[in-house]
């Protein structure tokens, strides 16, 4: 990578970069490079790190460890300003703007022209109407942000930032809430400034429009770099290996549970499905069987885990429990029926703070008996006691505030407060995401203990090898919709990235 | 629940200190403080003049405590103090019985936290918004019960709440003691202390975990509520009279204070009712205090304001960082 220093090629380019958090390496020793003219794409899942590197080169975050070059000189931004006056901007995917200014005084705020002391309001909208026009868009500059459409707003973000910094160009998910013209908008404007020389870092997790604008991507996993290709020389296939499995091969061969699909189905949901959030489905789970749900970000995975367990009810299907009829409104429904649901995002949907590791693994337990029966304190703590025993969760003592263990210990502690209500139903959202490999083996242990005590589980995880060796059937999901069933010898990566790579007839981006 | 009773004590250190405080500063500006005498069968002395005078806020801030746990908060109390009293005066005008009165005032204290309940549980408003309908539309309601005069009764039942006194000790301070320990009970002894501080804490994590969120937000409110119709029966027992325009003024005011004051967060969570009472009495002991030594009454809301800034001041959090600024003076607050 020292090599490339002289270059002029490269407008930035990153090596090494590290940076760690309290019990997790976000970046692992990351090199990255955008040449000039260039949309460079960064793809990966949640958690693989793109933000992170992002933030580490504008200088959101302090890196650890690694360099900056940024038109072959050492940089080391302290804030986002300077990153920015270095010459690299960068625009959210919510439009950091002051919605209740006027265009003109977004573009200009913090720089307004001046005379004898006041803004020059008149300057400041001819400049701005000149600027916009370099970027195609005729609107009325004087009127408020708030009245343009989000796709406009962006664009006044972008020619903001391009009009400060003028060297580099970031876009953090800027399409997520475009429709299809709007996004060929700004896809007009993008090959614009690469015209002008400008190098542009997209960060999407939409496939085809990384196909239909970028040079080159780079894939993240896990905090390390995958690799970085030229798109024309990267089919669908391979580039989804790159973003969920990491070595294809070695896993197929990995121990699978036969499948017990001559078991009757404990629960069998028909037609189930919420509009706007995940199209209906069909879906059967049986007694001691894990079923596994890929699909990339954004595909329905969460969608569908939330609309069974009634976080977000569903607007259509039915269930059957055991060949009974029933119903779903809310999660205590789903409890009541011996649910039990394990988030994804631990730290605002999981765990309680500042409540105890006793209180966070009574809890579910306490609210199923309602508020005038309480749990005894001598049982709470007998229960405590078996489960930080029984699931090695490392915490100096009981009363400790949970918020100061580590994730993967906090993951231990949600799923000992489901446990605790003694399940027949259990659906893991992403149970190993951002934990480290140690807790992570001994989660994928527990699901598989479990499992042969009779227990039904659906987990849903971005880790392709660990699906395949933990569940009797895979669903794969694309563009909220449940698109394939894998069973038995049919599970294998190869066959999960085929089913997630297999071609949507023409489907708009949501 | 599970706290020895040193490791209470020492969580509760800095509001003794502060009360004690405040009634030695009491004792210098009038000896006689802590003298208590007998006269007629009833205590009497400045000392139980704060408990007694105290009641209102005592009983607001015990509500009040458990709607801050929740992350809420209740501008209502002092207009439901106006209403209540409004409502018993009106009803013993009517020639009911005293009981009558008091089952009254409860019954639309009930109505008053059921409304802020669901404004806040069901339709999601913010607490302050959907809180302070109450606290505006309130005083307009308990003027129209009023007619907008001082409503007076002499039905010597009701009267006695506010004057009467049980085993020596004022009417009023029974009450609150009562209250206080049977909101205790309520909360301790069952899970609903729990379940309160985990919603307060992380509401959706709550209700992801079968909390019955909406029906516990109703709960707090409404026994905030009851708080305040107990409050104002107090409060027009003790002039005889409902007064729409001045009973319960600014008190929600003094109510969210004697919380904070007591070490509770306006963040929600962790709650402690123990520590909502000493911040009562320190506000109490302030108001009483100030009254006797003799100041202009001008000098009163200034000097309160003052010694509560002294005291949060104290409690905070970053004191020890200020520290560096006062390197010489060693002890935070000398005088």
């Amino acid at each position: 990578m020292t090599k490339d220093i002289t270059s002029t090629e490269n407008i930035l380019s990153a090596s090494g970069f590290c940076k760690y958090f309290p019990g997790a390496v976000a970046l692992d020793s990351v090199d990255f490079s955008l040449k000039r003219g260039e949309i460079h794409s960064l793809l990966g899942e949640n958690g693989a790190g793109k933000s992170t590197l992002v933030k580490c080169m504008t200088g959101a975050y302090r890196r650890d460890g690694g360099r900056l070059l940024l038109d072959g000189v050492d940089i080391d931004p302290k804030d986002t300003n300077a990153a920015q006056a270095l010459g690299i901007g960068t625009v959210y995917q919510e439009v950091n703007l002051l919605e209740n200014l006027t265009v003109a005084e977004n573009l200009y705020l913090g720089r307004q022209p001046r005379r004898f002391g006041l803004t020059d309001v008149s300057t400041m909208n001819r400049n701005a109407r000149a600027l916009l026009d370099g970027y195609g868009v005729d609107i009325d500059v004087t009127a408020e942000l708030s009245r343009y459409s989000v796709a406009i707003q962006q664009v006044v973000a972008i020619a903001r930032a391009v009009d400060l910094s003028g060297k580099v160009l970031i876009l953090d998910e800027p399409t997520a809430s475009l429709d299809t013209a709007e996004v060929a908008m700004l896809f007009r404007i993008l090959r614009d400034l690469k015209a002008r020389g400008l190098g542009i870092i997209f960060i999407t997790h939409f496939l085809d429009q990384v196909y239909e604008i970028a040079d080159r991507i780079t894939v993240l996993r896990n905090g390390r770099l995958v690799g970085t290709a030229g798109t024309a020389g990267l089919d669908r296939k391979q580039l989804i290996s790159m973003m969920l499995g990491r070595e294809l091969e070695a896993v197929e061969t990995a121990p699978r549970h036969s499948a017990l699909n001559s078991a009757p189905a404990r629960l069998r949901f028909r037609g189930y499905g919420r509009r706007g959030h995940i199209q209906p489905f069909d879906l059967d789970i049986r007694a001691g069987e894990v079923v596994g749900m890929a699909g990339l970000l954004g595909s329905g995975r969460t969608e569908t885990a939330e609309t069974l367990f009634g976080v977000d009810p569903p607007d259509s299907g039915t269930l059957e429990v055991d060949g009974n009829a029933a119903r779903i409104a809310s999660p205590r429904d789903a409890i009541r029926q011996k649910f039990a649901f394990c988030p994804e995002d631990r730290k605002t949907d999981g765990i309680v703070g500042d409540l105890s590791v006793r209180e966070n693994i009574a809890l579910a337990l306490q609210a199923r008996r309602g508020w005038s029966r309480p749990l005894p304190l001598a049982e709470q703590i007998a229960l405590a006691d078996h489960y930080i025993k029984a699931l090695d969760i490392r915490t100096s003592e009981r009363e400790k505030p949970v918020r100061q263990l580590s994730g993967g210990n906090q993951q231990k502690v949600l799923l000992a407060r489901w446990l605790a209500t003694n399940p027949d139903f259990l659906i893991l959202d992403e149970p190993t995401r951002g934990i480290d490999v140690g807790a992570h083996a001994e989660i994928i242990r527990l699901i598989e203990d479990l499992c042969a005590r009779g227990l039904s589980l659906l987990v849903i995880s971005s880790e392709l090898e660990e699906l395949v060796a933990y569940s009797s059937r895979v669903i794969v999901l694309r563009d909220r919709t449940h698109v394939a069933e894998l069973t038995g010898d049919g599970i294998s990566a190869a066959a999960i990235v085929n089913a997630i790579a297999s071609q949507s007839p023409g489907r708009p981006n949501p | 629940m599970t706290l020895a009773l040193h490791a209470r004590l020492r969580r509760a250190m800095p509001q003794l200190i502060a009360l004690s405080i405040i009634l030695l500063l009491n004792v210098l500006a009038f000896p006689g403080f802590f003298d208590i005498g007998v006269q007629n069968g009833r205590f009497y002395g400045s000392l139980i003049d704060v408990l007694n005078r105290g009641a209102p806020v005592v009983l607001l801030a015990t509500g009040m405590t458990l709607v801050i746990a929740t992350k809420g908060i209740d501008l209502s109390v002092g207009a439901v103090i106006a209403i209540c009293g409004a409502v018993a005066a009106a009803t013993v005008a009517n020639g009911h019985s005293a009981v009558f009165a008091v089952g009254a005032a409860l019954l639309v204290g009930l109505a008053c936290g059921i409304w802020n309940g669901l404004l806040v549980s069901v339709l999601n408003i913010q607490p302050i918004i959907a809180t302070l309908v109450l606290m505006v539309a309130g005083r307009g309601i308990a003027q129209l019960i009023t007619e907008g005069a001082i409503l007076t009764f002499n039905d010597p039942g009701l009267i006695f709440i506010g004057s009467g006194a049980l085993l020596g000790i004022p009417m009023p301070v029974v009450i609150w003691v009562l209250f206080a320990l049977a909101v205790s009970f309520l909360v301790r002894g069952t899970a609903l202390g729990l379940l309160v501080e985990a919603v307060g804490i992380n509401r959706r994590a709550s209700t992801l975990s079968g909390v019955r969120t909406p029906v516990l937000l109703v709960v707090v409110y409404i026994v905030c509520s009851l708080a305040a119709a107990i409050a104002g029966l107090i409060v027009a027992a003790d002039i005889k009279g409902a007064d729409a325009n001045n009973a319960g003024l600014w008190l929600e005011l003094d109510a969210i204070l004697a919380v904070v004051v007591g070490g509770n967060s306006l963040l929600g969570g962790r709650f402690t009712i123990a520590g909502s009472l000493l911040g009562a009495l320190i506000i109490q002991s302030i108001n009483t205090g100030i009254l006797l030594s003799g100041f202009p009454p001008e000098f009163n809301l200034i000097i309160k304001a003052a010694i509560i800034v002294i005291i949060l001041i104290v409690q905070s959090p970053a004191l020890p960082a200020l520290g560096v600024l006062f390197r010489r003076t060693t002890s935070g607050a000398g005088e």
